[in-house]
């Protein structure tokens, strides 16, 4: 075990996955002489050298659709979007052609599409946004959304060795802010099995990303304030997503808020909670609540950020108000 | 590569085919009185003048900025021998063509008779081009072809009955009933499966060449779309990527003349798509696509020059679209004295005159490949006819793959 930040975790899978198997490789916009924007590959051109990590032209379709390509012919493509948003270039590609190739053609496409996500450094509308929840309505996609340094490292991995396009969200907010113990060997974490970041028996927060931490710090306010013992549920993954995890969450305590950074309308948390009502009404003891960002495009000016991201009072406010209800 | 040089035009004035096309234009443009104005005119709100396209930029000055070259027709059997031909080649390209054209019309009657679901698509009039390309490549090499590229799966061997088991949407057809008409292909034989978002297939493309030369492979990847994609940004992604890094990609051009009904001129202001090549940092070519050896020439010239390091080339094949979009279409919108020049330049009979004048091919030849041909198809439709519809519990599977889809000879 070492102590590693979030980043460097990224780092470290990509890394030993490349050294392990000769078909990775790192395509994306100045990832190879500069490092990539947030220094996730620094180091890798002078190790992998330039065919494996390839700086490219701006150009979000041929990169990710290159990939898809390189990934038909055998090979592992990793591609970076320099900033999440910028997928939405890619995303035609993503959702028509590598999302279908192997129900409609039967072709598998093995890629990972890596995504540094996430507001809260006045990133604006163009560099903050949190796009997972159009692309885990795709069937065919497969999307992960980490929120520790060890589910990173495993996750990644996991992604790397999935036989079907995934799309890694890494967020910004976490990648030197968090730091943890994780483990120097090769490991894999799965896909679809949620994490218990704290147990507890009277309120199920379901969320996953930099949320995670927001919730952590709002769970344990609330527990030395009013003695509310909040029960955690960091997703990890949203395509698949653990709904056995969640329900029996639910079952457990009977109330249940879903938060995440995205948008409100048409959010992930939409999807949980529905099914949280479809599944588990006779457990319920309080309407299923939701917090999330309003339905605006993500501003730039500090407190109107602020105003947008959800924060920990509004996530006490929202346990507060389950508990008593 | 230098040794085909001095077979290519240079000219740039020496069009025949290309100068048709202009008064033809015109001629449409001034069409107020066509019957087409008309049976558009109830589908409009109030009465329009002019309903044919009109360029409100003077055709002659489109004439002055070409820069691609213009191959010329390949002369002899001694050349095509040089080229990798002989006469054995030769018939068994045109036992292609006529199987290509056979199970379209073959589709067609079907189609028809209600028994191919949803739309179906035809490649009239690119038959040449595609089987030229499919010729020109190696066993190793790989592509998508498109909607008009019915050629390239019988070249790489998609037997006929899984063709019409795919358009029928049966279990035996490659995608199995869960994509239908041309959006197929048969990986085991080099093929990636086209999708409609046009050209998104050429990235795609790009990245299977980006694939050989990492693995410093020699193997080239070929990638089509039509001239209508190509004023998508696809296009432009794919070729400049694949212009910076030299990768072992080449891009055909089926340029048809209409985006289903937009003719060339609203598609883009230069005078040939393959004159954006040399924007690219790569050759560009035009052919008449009709012209099956011309074509095939230009293709290997190309994918010989990918795969020694020369990097990608673009082949623009001029055609005519000799049927509608799809066969709901009429065409009522493309000029009848187009398709009746056209029709002179009909790609498998010129085949065939050259195969007579130049390989002395006979009668009994051309007899017995229609015949086989034939019966090929009949055989073909019954086989899949007999394929079942699938079964509705099947929908859900296959969304995700599953390690043992990575136990594919292209996947390792």
């Amino acid at each position: 075990m070492a102590e590693r930040t979030y980043l460097q975790a990224i780092s470290d899978s990509l890394r030993q996955e490349m050294r392990r198997d000769k078909r990775v490789f790192v395509i994306g916009e100045d990832v190879g002489v500069y490092g990539g924007a947030f220094k996730v590959t620094q180091g890798f051109q002078e190790e992998f050298g330039e065919w494996r990590v390839i700086d490219a032209p701006l150009s979000e379709t041929a990169i990710v659709g290159g990939c898809t390509g390189a990934a038909i012919m055998g090979l592992r493509p990793v591609a970076e979007m320099q900033f999440a948003d910028f997928v939405s270039c890619a995303w035609d590609h993503l959702v028509t052609v590598a999302a279908k190739q192997r129900y409609r053609a039967g072709t598998a496409v093995p890629i990972v599409v890596r995504l540094p996500s996430g507001g809260g450094f006045s990133g604006g509308p163009f560099h903050s946004q949190n796009p997972e929840s159009s692309f885990a309505h795709i069937p065919g996609l497969k999307v992960v959304c980490p929120a520790t340094p060890a589910d990173a490292k495993g996750l990644l991995t996991t992604a790397i060795e999935d036989p079907n396009p995934v799309l890694y969200f890494e967020h910004k907010h976490l990648y030197r802010r968090i730091k943890d113990d994780v483990p120097e060997e090769r490991y894999t974490v799965p896909f679809g099995e949620a994490r218990f970041h704290r147990e507890g028996d009277d309120v199920t927060l379901v969320t996953w990303g930099a949320m995670v931490f927001t919730a952590a710090e709002a769970a344990q306010k609330v527990e030395e304030e009013d003695g509310i013992s909040t029960e955690i549920v960091d997703l990890r993954t949203l395509a698949p997503w653990d709904r056995k995890a969640v329900l029996a969450s639910v079952e457990k305590t009977s109330k249940a808020l879903v938060l995440h950074e995205d948008t409100h309308t048409g959010g992930f948390g939409a999807e949980i909670v529905a099914t949280i009502a479809e599944d588990a009404f006779e457990h319920l003891d309080a309407p299923v609540r939701r917090i999330a960002a309003p339905d605006t495009p993500v501003p730039f000016s500090p407190p109107l950020e602020k105003a947008f991201i959800p924060q920990v009072e509004d996530v006490v406010k929202g346990i507060k108000d389950l508990a008593e209800y | 590569v230098t040794e085909f040089a001095p077979a290519r035009g240079t000219t740039g004035t020496e069009v025949g085919l290309v100068l048709l096309e202009v008064p033809l234009r015109v001629a449409a443009a001034e069409a107020e009185d066509d019957p087409v104005a008309e049976r558009l005119a109830t589908l409009l709100p109030e009465p329009v003048g002019g309903l044919s396209h009109v360029s409100s930029v003077p055709l002659e000055c489109l004439r002055l900025m070409a820069i691609a070259w213009e191959a010329e027709p390949v002369g002899s059997l001694s050349e095509l021998k040089e080229l990798g031909l002989d006469r054995e080649d030769l018939l068994g390209i045109f036992r292609a063509l006529v199987t290509t054209r056979g199970i379209e019309e073959r589709g067609h009657i079907l189609y028809k008779q209600g028994k191919i679901p949803g739309s179906f698509y035809t490649g009239r009039g690119n038959e040449a081009a595609s089987v030229a390309v499919a010729t020109a490549m190696g066993p190793d090499d790989v592509g998508a072809p498109l909607h008009r590229d019915m050629g390239v799966h019988v070249v790489r061997g998609v037997e006929p009955w899984r063709i019409f088991a795919q358009f029928m949407g049966r279990v035996d057809g490659p995608t199995k009933g869960k994509d239908g008409n041309v959006h197929m292909a048969d990986a085991r034989l080099g093929l990636i499966a086209m999708v409609s978002h046009l050209p998104a297939m050429l990235p795609v493309a790009v990245g299977c060449a980006l694939a050989f030369r990492i693995r410093e492979e020699k193997r080239v990847s070929v990638g089509w779309f039509g001239e209508g994609a190509s004023a998508r940004g696809d296009t432009h992604e794919a070729m400049n990527f694949a212009g910076v890094r030299r990768l072992p990609v080449v891009f055909i051009c089926d340029n048809n003349q209409w985006a289903y009904s937009t003719p060339t001129h609203l598609e883009y202001a230069c005078e040939h798509v393959a004159d954006r090549a040399k924007a690219y940092g790569f050759d560009g070519v035009v052919v008449d696509g009709t012209d099956l050896l011309a074509v095939y020439r230009e293709a290997k010239i190309a994918i010989d020059k990918a795969r020694q390091g020369g990097g990608p080339t673009l082949i623009e094949c001029l055609t005519l679209r000799m049927e509608g979009h799809a066969v709901h279409d009429d065409a009522f919108y493309v000029p009848k004295e187009m398709f009746e020049e056209w029709a002179k330049r009909d790609p498998i009979e010129r085949f065939r005159s050259w195969l007579r004048e130049n390989a002395d091919f006979t009668d009994e030849e051309e007899d017995e490949i229609r015949a086989e041909v034939k019966k090929l198809l009949n055989d073909a439709i019954k086989r899949a006819d007999e394929s079942p519809l699938p079964d509705p519990s099947t929908v859900l599977e296959g969304v995700y793959a599953t390690p043992e889809d990575l136990e594919t000879p292209h996947h390792k």
